[in-house]
Order: structure tokens, then sequence, then C-alpha cells
């Protein structure tokens, strides 16, 4: 039987290979590097102020914001669940972990955000940001794990990049969904009053859209979580390495002990900001007030305008 | 004077193929068939008109007739096909983005039908949200904001949130928005739509009161044509994107232009839209002491069964030829108490005045008889087959519209 491929045969593999090894990695290598000097830092600052603050600290600390976001039930869990890992040793690897994530979901709301309001603004941005997006979420992630390292190394930034290129497209695709899905006449009547486009952003269309962007921040940090295992085959610690050789091993018991402080982180930082997008936008704050809630642990008293 | 706002051969076409649809329009095609030919979809077409400083205008159409696309073009929200839009002959549909911006902002603001008031602000920060647009300092916009709120009954709320307030309550927030920045043209797209009858009907008393000191140039939409005869100094009736008839609320529903029309004006009531001084006769009167003989030798002249008589200008009474019959008492005598109105007060308001059976005078500012209200002539105005009633002033409307208007049979 004819098929086509008795016609022509698209040697896909070679061409990247050409492009990536011969091309991208060779020309822009030092410029990769360089772009992840950021990264890095945040990181290495953070996994660093994490694992000295003693681990009673951090636990508090959790375990009030659970409680001023989330309730008491939340509270308790954190608590309890903090305490669990620290009872089964792997409280360091747990902090590095969180350090991690909470890089990569930094980057992402900084990346994903604007990119997300420019996609709201001209329906030619979202054509072709929305494809990108959907790539992204299909592709399987260990397809570009391997460009990575070649292009970054190995170590925890690459992982945190490869868990950047994940998670980021939640964020984008919400912050452009709550921006467009501000009401008609609200947008009406912010144009008639005069107001620039930034005016309209700051004054509007952020602020409404606040409740949908930190959905989509939740969600990112849901991916992001969800990485940190393959991302550890790349090189990153923490959580995700002690389940990559309990895997290796054989080891069923470290496996699930990394397994366990996963889930628990990945409960608690789900419901604590679950929680910051539904209480911190009751009957809508402004954006200041809002991002002032985030670092009270107390509800906020009735605020008047000033003047 | 220059008109305040002046359109000229404003159309909107929505669609691609817009200037071809144009060419077609100009060709006499209708607004379907190009719809079917070039997919493009006629909203406004060769709209006309002029407003004054200071006068309501009110365009009334029913949803579809393009009213909507109208208003929104007045300040830009929708960009015009072609034509001219000029607010103090600048033409705000050629002007370019920074000055539209700046017209937005200086002297023309809008109150929308569902309020569009920002839930996540105050209500001060609301009314305020033009002047902070504008870079006004906080403290000058929220006192310039409660002394607006104050304006509309509203201040105690000044620190509520819109969801907080009634229907009627977030409208007046609406229209103390659009006051605060002082803007001399108002666009108000169905204001009271979407409110309860009893408080839709506050509003537009309201709306006349504030009115009377605001002195706006107002550009008032809506789909009840009640509503547009109670509010409009003038009013222009909309169908399928063009006008098909304007005029001083009296020219409608005495003179409607056609058959549509004439079914808008069919359930109006007529005694509260027509006035006192439209369907006055001249007045004529007789004297005092004038003779028997000649006040019912001018009673039979002139058809009156009841006859006004002066007494060194001013009115003395009412005189009746039943009682002048058959004596010979001095008029003086026969003199009767009579009801007097002004030319603009309402015909309903005249009812309780025609009880008496007696014709009711209409006087000016210096009470003197300035006309007579017949009450047969009421009763044929109310039941509208009465051809008296004439404009009380000729409709001022664009030249090719008064003469395609003055083409239809009155």
């Amino acid at each position: 039987m004819l098929s086509p491929a008795d016609l022509v045969t698209i040697p896909l593999d070679d061409w990247m290979n050409a492009f990536v090894r011969g091309w991208l990695v060779p020309n822009f290598r030092p410029f990769f590097r360089a772009a992840q000097v950021p990264v890095s830092n945040v990181l290495n600052t953070l996994n660093a102020f994490l694992l000295w603050v003693p681990m009673l600290v951090t636990t508090a600390a959790f375990t009030l914001a659970a409680l001023r976001w989330a309730g008491v039930g939340t509270a308790i869990f954190t608590l309890l669940g903090f305490a669990f890992i620290d009872m089964i040793g792997y409280w360091p690897e747990t902090m590095t972990t969180l350090a991690m994530i909470v890089t990569s979901v930094l980057f992402c709301a900084l990346i994903g955000v604007p990119l997300g309001i420019f996609a709201a603004r001209s329906d030619t941005a979202w054509k072709i940001t929305r494809p990108v997006l959907d790539i992204m979420q299909t592709i399987p992630s260990f397809v570009y794990l391997v460009p990575i390292v070649m292009l970054f190394g190995v170590g925890m930034t690459p992982g945190i990049i490869a868990t950047i290129i994940f998670a980021i497209p939640p964020i984008v695709r919400l912050t452009n969904l709550g921006i467009r899905g501000v009401r008609h006449d609200l947008i009406e009547a912010a144009q008639s009053f005069g107001s620039t486009r930034w005016q309209m952003l700051w004054d509007l269309q952020l602020p409404m859209a606040m409740r949908t962007i930190l959905a989509g921040l939740n969600q990112t940090l849901m991916l992001a979580l969800s990485m940190v295992v393959i991302a550890a085959l790349i090189g990153a610690g923490g959580l995700g390495l002690v389940v990559n050789t309990g895997l290796g091993r054989l080891n069923v018991g470290e496996a699930t002990s990394g397994g366990v402080g996963i889930v628990i982180l990945a409960i608690v930082l789900d419901r604590i900001t679950q929680g910051m997008g539904e209480k911190g936008l009751g009957v809508g704050p402004s954006l200041a007030r809002l991002l002032g809630g985030v670092f009270r642990t107390r509800p906020l008293p009735d605020q008047k305008t000033p003047g | 004077m220059h008109p305040k706002l002046s359109v000229r051969h404003l159309f909107k076409i929505f669609g691609a193929r817009s200037e071809e649809a144009l060419e077609r329009l100009a060709q006499g095609q209708s607004k379907e068939e190009i719809l079917r030919e070039t997919g493009a979809a006629v909203g406004v077409q060769d709209a006309n008109f002029e407003v004054a400083e200071g006068e309501i205008f009110v365009v009334m159409g029913l949803s579809g007739s393009g009213k909507s696309t109208l208003v929104r073009m007045l300040n830009g929200l929708i960009p015009p096909t072609s034509g001219k839009i000029c607010i103090d002959g600048e033409d705000v549909a050629s002007c370019g983005a920074a000055r539209l911006q700046a017209i937005r902002r200086e002297k023309i603001a809008m109150v929308f039908q569902h309020f569009a008031l920002f839930p996540h602000w105050t209500i001060a920060e609301n009314v305020a949200y033009g002047l902070k647009i504008k870079g006004i300092p906080a403290a000058e916009r929220r006192a310039k904001a409660l002394e607006t709120l104050d304006q509309v009954g509203l201040r105690p709320w000044a620190d509520a949130r819109p969801p907080q307030l009634s229907g009627g309550m977030q409208q007046r927030v609406g229209l103390a928005r659009a006051l605060a920045t002082g803007p001399q043209v108002l666009l108000m797209d169905e204001p009271f739509g979407a409110l309860d009858p009893l408080i839709r009907r506050e509003m537009q008393d309201e709306l006349v009161t504030l009115q009377k000191t605001l002195k706006k140039t107002i550009v008032f939409i809506t789909h009840d044509l009640n509503e547009a005869l109670l509010l409009g100094n003038r009013i222009a009736i909309m169908r399928d994107g063009r006008f098909v008839q304007v005029g001083a609320p009296q020219d409608i529903v005495g003179h409607p232009a056609d058959d549509y029309v004439s079914a808008f004006v069919g359930d109006i009531d007529r005694g509260r839209v027509f006035r006192a001084g439209d369907i006055a006769r001249p007045p004529q009167s007789v004297q005092v002491d004038a003779s028997h003989a000649d006040v019912l030798d001018f009673m039979m002249r002139s058809g009156r069964t009841a006859v006004y008589a002066l007494d060194n200008g001013r009115i003395a009474g009412v005189l009746c030829h039943e009682d002048l019959v058959g004596t010979t008492v001095a008029i003086r005598d026969h003199l009767k108490p009579f009801a007097r109105t002004r030319p603009e007060v309402k015909l309903h308001e005249l009812y309780p005045l025609a009880a008496r059976g007696l014709p009711i005078a209409v006087v000016d500012d210096n009470d003197t008889l300035s006309g007579v209200v017949e009450l047969d002539d009421l009763f044929a105005c109310l039941a509208g087959t009465d051809s008296r009633p004439a404009p009380a002033h000729p409709p001022v409307t664009a030249h090719q519209q008064t003469e395609r208007l003055d083409a239809q049979p009155g």
C-alpha cells in the first residue's frame, strides 16, 4: 500500500536537533544563562530565608494566615500538618519546595498578569496568545525538559523555569477573562468621562477583575505544585527529589513521605489563596486596600476615605 | 444664537462594507435590502437636529430604532460613519482622540440606563469619578462630590456603596456623577427605564425641577412617549434609524406626521400635553359699560353664550346670555365670578375650573386678558377632533427634515 511516507519523509527530529543543538544552544546559551539570574537570586534568597526561620515561627505564620483567610478548620489542619512534616523529618525539603513554588508563582504573576492585560486589550493579541497557551498546556513537560537543560543547565533554577512554563497559562487566561468580563456599561461610563486606558485599567478593570485574577493565581499555584516532582528530574531539590530518590531505589516509604509532604503543602496553600480570592474582595474594596489586606492578619476596620 | 449642539447628516452603519452601504442608502435602497446584500446594518441614517442651550431634546423610539446608537455618537463612544456633530461649533466626529477626551472631560457627561456605578467604590468616590479623571486633588473632589450629592438629596449616603442603594437612589448618584464635572451637555440614555413606575415618575419630576436651576443642554433618550412629552421641549420620534418627526410635544400629538406616530399618540392623555395657551381663542370681550343690546348683539355675532367684560382693561367678570335676555338691570350687576389661568398651564389642570360651566380666562403677567378657553374647544382638543391648536411655535428642525415633514399631511 502506498502511504505519504513513501513519497516524502519529514525528518522533524533531525530538524529539531539541528535547531536546538546547532543554533539555539551555541548562540543563545549565554543569554539564557544571564536570563536566569533574577530567578535564581529570588529563589536562593527565599530558600535561605525559609531554612533560617525556625520551624515554629513559619508554622505560626501559616496558621495565622489560614485563620485570617480560610477559617479555623484549615488553621488546625495547617498546624497539625506542618508538625507532621517536621516529625517525619522532611521540614527542610518542604521549605525548599515552598521557596521554589513561591518563586515560580511570583514570576508567573509578574509575566502572566501583564500578558493577560495585553491579551485582553486587543483581539489580535489574544488570537496570538491563545494557541501559545494551548500548546503550553498540552505539550508533555518532558518534551521541554531536555532543551531547558541544554540552555540553562541542571539545578534548581532550570527546574523553576520549567515550572513557570508549565504553570503560567491559567493566570494569563484568567487575567484576560477577568478584564474582558468587566460590564460593558461600566467601560462606557469610564470612557464617557474621558478616562485614559491606564486610568480605566487602574480604576476599573483591575479591581473588577481581581477576583478572577486571584482564581488564576490559585490555579497557577496548584500547577506549580504538581510540577515539583518532574522538575526534580533536572536537579531541582526539595520534596520532589525525595520522591524521585524513593522511586529510583524502589523505596516506597521514602516516596510516600515526600508525597504526603507535597499534599499537605498543596492543601494549605490552596485553601489560603482561595480564601484570599473570596474574602479579600467581598463587596469590592479598592485594589490598594486589597493589597494592604494581604499583609494584615486581622479583618480590616471600616475605612473612611480621607478628606 | 448658535445652537449648543448641532447634528448634520449623521449616519452610522455597522459592518465591514459601510461605504458601500452608504452609497446604497443614497440610491434609496432600504435598510433590509442593504443588510441582505452587503451584510451591513444601518444604525442611524441621516439624523439632523439642533439643540439650543438649556433645552431638553428627547429622542423617542422603540428598541432597535437606533436611539442608543445616536446618543453614543454624540460623545464618540460609537464613531459615526459620516456626518457632523458640533458642540459649540466644534465637530466632535472629526476632532481627534485627544480633543475628544478633553471634550468628554469638560463639556459632556452621560447618564446610563443601568446606572453604571463602580461597585467597588463608595458613592462619593463614584460621584467624584469625573474629577479624578481630570486629576483634581482628592480633598477638593470629595468636597465637590458632597456638594453635588446634596443637590440630589443623597449626602447622607456618601460613604455607602452602590449595591446598598435602591435603583432610584443609584440613578440619582449616576446623575450626580454626571453633574459633578460641571458639563454643559448632558446625555441621558433611558435613565429612568430600569426604575419602577412610581420612582420613575418621581425622578422625572425631580429632573424637571433640577433643570429649572441647572439649565443644562440635555439629550434624553426614552422609549416611553409619556416621558418624552413630559420632559421634552422638543421631541424626535425615531424609527428604523431615522427621524420620523421632530417637534414640540403639542406638534407631535396634535399633528402626527404619519400612521406610526399616530399609533403612538393614540393612547396619550392629551390633557397633559396641551396647554391653555394652545387652545385659547383670541380675547373677544365687551366693555362693562356697554348696553344690553350691544352685548347681546356681540354674543349673536360671535356665537358665544358667555363673554368676558372688561373694565378699563381689567377683567370685570363673565356675562351670560340667559341672564341678559329680558332684563334691563345694569350689565354690571350681571357679572359672574370667573376662573383665570395662565397660558402654560396644562389642560388637565383646568378641569376643576371648567366644572363651573363658564369659559376660562387666560391671563398674562399683568393679569390682563390674553385669551379665552371655551369649554367646547377644551373637549374638542381632548377628543382629538379639533384642528384649532396650531403649533405654539413652528418646529425648529433641520431644513431637509422640515421639508420632508411639511410634505406629510398634518
